[in-house]
């Protein structure tokens, strides 16, 4: 029984290995200095210094995509929470005619991939006159991040005991009082890690948004455009601005994650 | 115990009846206590509104620039350059074999993490949260992480140098070598996209009773018999889930594949890219996305006829 134990553990640690090893070699490109990532064959522990860093920092455009990448996360944030979670509530509150029909459509956006809506959705946007701002992928965005949205503010919602509303409101609170003083408070680390789940996708997006946007890119759409041209440093440097978010937002969503069972 | 067990099941406990995999199985009411009216579909109406004007509206016109010309005849124009166009079939292939390999090596590695995950493991928090950082990473993020592991001069050479078991650089991604690229796009799919197999998976497991296992015990069943005879068994409609997502999932990747092969190996989500940002055939682009959309529809499709669901697993 302690051998088997001790297999777990050891299973364990190998796996976690697996998934941080390549983080912390990523890390190490992208702290060291531009010489010892050309070095070959390289230390694992290679001269520290942010010199890769900066270099990155210093490329053409580099802040101003950063700076669009929050801002279409933003956007993305406010508007999928504004309308997902009203309908997450009215999913995890009411029985009504339709609700089915509702769930099972919100599902199976799932089975849409990205691809087939940007490409239209550019077409659109060309006509309207928002192609390759922060709002045509912001809008984008939103429509991808919506359906996780809904699905995991009704399961938080769920959660928050119906008894506490009511009781809420024979004391007095109008429904929308209810929900903003007793709900709210209830809900509220599930509804940030739906909206930790929204930056998330966003801020990562690559595909539509490298479709959506031409001179003004969000950050991953101007790493993926420099790709092919681009020297190692660069690459290393952009890749570790871009994966450091996850271990904040990772942390927020810990608690909720499994109920999100169709994320990304 | 485990942290995900205690709080993720009380996430979702309202909603989901035990068994059906979350998500992608509506589910039943949880016998909410109001009467019908107005409300609800008031709180509906936006996300409706928005996701007819940003999903179905798109979807339509994605399928007429398909099947329409560039000079806007219907037809089958699109269709004709798509199967004509360079590099069209070998796309097809290299997703095809793709998802062939990366299927198992998936499933196998996130059963691993979800058992390991769902068993009293002391700090099981800790682990879950380490097996999920790559949930917040993206697929190009993921590419140049084992880009940096697999390029000439990278880290799996100096390693394998430095221990003496070669004695020149390795060139792991040479467009030479198609099918050693697309081992290591999988093996960069593997590492980022397994977490969310694993929440899929967690959720059935913590879904199965107790007292199918201690029955086994009393069997005294080896933990390998446990989990071919009892576990597996039981977690079959969540295999299928999984099983579902992870193909549709393996039909977009994208910037894995930019990151580690450059131009000298394509998927589908790429031709469809480069048709759009690089030649401006936005036709020919709606038409590989109609495709990809079709691919992952037919292949759900053959899943849930394939592998069918007895009813009472679902209980």
């Amino acid at each position: 029984m302690r051998a088997r134990a001790l297999g777990k553990y050891a299973g364990a640690v190998i796996l976690a290995v697996w998934v941080l090893f390549p983080m912390y070699l990523l890390t190490a490109g992208a702290f060291s200095t531009q010489s010892s990532v050309y070095q070959y064959p390289k230390s694992l522990w290679p001269d520290w210094s942010a010199g890769t860093m900066s270099f990155f920092w210093d490329s053409t455009g580099v802040p101003a995509a950063l700076g669009r990448s929050v801002i279409v996360a933003a956007i993305t944030v406010v508007l999928s929470m504004l309308i997902g979670t009203p309908a997450g509530y009215a999913i995890a509150r009411f029985r009504f005619r339709g609700r089915y029909a509702y769930q099972t459509s919100i599902v199976s956006t799932r089975a849409f991939p990205v691809v087939v809506l940007s490409i239209p959705l550019a077409v659109f946007f060309l006509q309207w006159g928002i192609y390759d701002t922060v709002w045509a992928v912001a809008l984008m965005h939103t429509a991808l991040v919506l359906p996780f949205v809904v699905l995991i503010t009704s399961s938080v919602l769920a959660g928050v005991p119906v008894d506490l509303e009511e009781a809420a409101q024979v004391f007095g609170c109008s429904r929308p009082g209810a929900f903003w003083r007793v709900v709210m408070p209830l809900a509220l680390p599930g509804l940030a890690a739906a909206a930790s789940f929204a930056v998330l996708m966003s801020y990562n997006e690559v595909f539509a948004a490298s479709i959506l946007t031409v001179e003004r890119p969000t950050l991953p759409a101007l790493v993926l455009n420099a790709l092919s041209a681009s020297p190692d440093p660069y690459k290393f440097a952009a890749a570790w601005l871009l994966m450091i978010p996850t271990f904040v937002f990772i942390f927020i969503m810990r608690r909720y994650i499994l109920g999100f069972g169709v994320g990304r | 115990m485990a942290e995900p067990d205690s709080t993720g099941g009380a996430a979702v406990s309202g909603t989901t009846s035990a068994g059906v995999p979350v998500g992608l199985e509506p589910d039943q009411p949880p016998a909410p206590r109001r009467r019908r009216g107005l409300a609800p579909y008031v709180l509906l109406a936006p996300s409706v509104v928005y996701l007819v004007v940003f999903f179905i509206v798109p979807l339509l016109q994605g399928l007429r620039l398909a099947f329409t010309g560039t000079g806007g005849q219907w037809g089958l124009a699109t269709v004709h350059q798509l199967l004509n166009d360079p590099g069209f079939w070998s796309s097809v292939w290299n997703t095809l074999i793709m998802l062939a390999i990366i299927l198992p090596v998936q499933l196998i590695l996130a059963l691993a993490m979800s058992l390991l995950v769902n068993s009293r493991l002391r700090g099981s928090a800790f682990w879950f949260y380490v097996y999920m950082l790559p949930l917040g990473i993206s697929d190009l993020t993921s590419g140049i992480i084992w880009y940096s592991i697999f390029t000439q001069q990278g880290w799996l050479n100096s390693v394998l140098q430095d221990l003496g078991l070669i004695h020149h650089p390795f060139i792991w991604l040479s467009y030479q070598h198609q099918l050693l690229i697309i081992a290591t796009i999988v093996v960069a799919e593997a590492w980022r996209s397994t977490s969310i197999i694993v929440i899929i998976l967690v959720g059935g497991l913590q879904a199965i009773p107790k007292e199918y296992s201690e029955a086994a015990d009393v069997f005294y069943a080896s933990p390998w018999q446990k989990l071919w005879h009892v576990t597996l068994p039981l977690l079959r409609p969540t295999l299928r889930t999984a099983l579902i997502l992870r193909t549709v999932l393996a039909f977009e990747v994208f910037a894995t594949v930019i990151a580690l092969a450059g131009s000298s190996l394509s998927v589908l989500a790429t031709k469809a890219n480069n048709a759009y940002t690089q030649y401006q055939e936005p036709h020919l682009a709606a038409a590989y996305g109609i495709l990809i959309m079709l691919l992952s529809l037919v292949s759900t499709a053959l899943f849930l006829v394939m592998l069918p669901v007895r009813t009472e697993q679902l209980q």
